[in-house]
């Protein structure tokens, strides 16, 4: 199933919302461009990690943290071409089956940040589809609310990796900017969760 | 910890120093080169191996390591320093502490072409990303070539290099 335009579609400032609404101890990657900016118009936390480039890597820092850190759940929240770039890391997310990583990615099946181009979701390639041969055998395809709030109820819950491919409108509402230095990203993440 | 002797080979003593600098998470992509490096790491029950489909994996890996306050390091060959580029402005720009270690293809006595255009550019490809690189070229130098790269990188939140050379790990056999 690849992402029609007939299908139902969410406002992708809505579904962050629902996604970090009771965070708890949630751990949040985010992926270059538009994911950045939905995660900063929530709240800006230092429990967040921004990527501003390394495009194609945020489901792999995912990985890393929540290897590293078992005792807390860790959310990636990236989109279609981030994952794209990155086919390759749901292959390795597969194998190592972390129980307490789950992956978002919002898919308008759009470049949004170059210009709206159409991405391979767009026409051939079902994200979900790919996650689940990669052998992550908790997918979700999710088009309402609803199922958003109960994935993240899954989230906290960490008990098997979990993916989801959100289906959100290509529109670009208002940019919020998080800080981009890398450095204070970092430290302030570390010394959030207590290992600086 | 299996104890590796005095006497062992370089590839055995190589693994002392990633435990001693408690290297946590291992990311790689399969070389012969790193085979037995691979099985003393996999066979650890205090590091996390982690197989990659491709080596700048490793790099946004080691960065999330970091942030969830574990040490990593990868192993790749040469030819997978080309992949790592990009990935490692994400190193760069936020001072992720991260050691490679890279066995050498395309140098010494290479029987394979294709190996020469990424193995004679690994050194400065790495430098250009501001990676600071070491070479090992005697056996009796690994280890200790090993430990210095690490203390560098974790007491200086920078990405160090350490390049096994084709002639340290012998030219891979074609016709046997």
């Amino acid at each position: 199933m690849s992402a029609g335009s007939n299908q139902p579609r969410l406002d992708r400032r809505a579904a962050i919302k629902v996604l970090l609404a009771e965070r708890g101890d949630l751990l949040v990657v985010t992926g270059l461009g538009s994911t950045t900016y939905d995660a900063a118009s929530v709240a800006d936390d230092e429990r967040n990690f921004y990527l501003w480039g390394a495009m194609g890597g945020a489901a792999m820092v995912g990985l890393g943290l929540a290897i590293a850190r078992p005792d807390r759940p860790v959310l990636v929240v990236t989109g279609d071409g981030d994952t794209l770039m990155g086919l390759g890391a749901l292959a390795t997310v597969g194998v190592q089956s972390p129980p307490n990583l789950a992956i978002v990615v919002f898919d308008n099946g759009r470049y949004a940040e170059t210009g709206m181009q159409p991405s391979h979701t767009d026409s051939a390639v079902d994200l979900v589809g790919v996650a689940r041969s990669c052998g992550i055998d908790a997918v979700f395809d999710i088009v309402d609310e609803a199922g958003l709030a109960e994935f993240a109820r899954r989230v906290q819950a960490k008990e098997r990796t979990l993916f989801a491919r959100v289906a959100i409108h290509a529109d670009e509402p208002p940019r919020v900017l998080p800080p981009r230095d890398g450095v204070l990203l970092k430290n302030r993440f570390r010394r959030a969760i207590g290992v600086e | 910890m299996p104890e590796p002797s005095v006497s062992a080979d370089w590839r055995d003593r190589i693994f002392a120093p990633l435990k001693a600098a408690d290297i946590r998470q291992v990311g790689y992509v399969p070389d012969a080169g790193h085979s037995r490096l691979i099985e003393l790491c996999r066979a650890d029950p205090g590091i996390r191996a982690v197989s990659l489909t491709t080596e700048e994996e490793g790099i946004a890996l080691a960065a999330g390591a970091w942030l969830g306050g574990q040490r990593s390091a990868l192993l790749m060959q040469s030819s997978g320093v080309g992949n790592c580029i990009n990935m490692l402005s994400l190193a760069k720009a936020c001072r992720f502490p991260l050691t490679m270690l890279v066995t050498m293809r395309g140098e010494w006595a290479e029987f394979n072409p294709w190996q020469v255009a990424m193995g004679s550019k690994t050194q400065a490809a790495l430098e250009l990303m501001d990676v600071l690189v070491y070479r090992v070229e005697q056996e009796a130098d690994a280890a200790e070539t090993v430990a210095a790269a690490l203390d560098i990188a974790f007491n200086g939140s920078l990405v160090t290099a350490v390049l096994l050379s084709q002639r340290l790990i012998g030219a891979k056999r074609w016709v046997k």
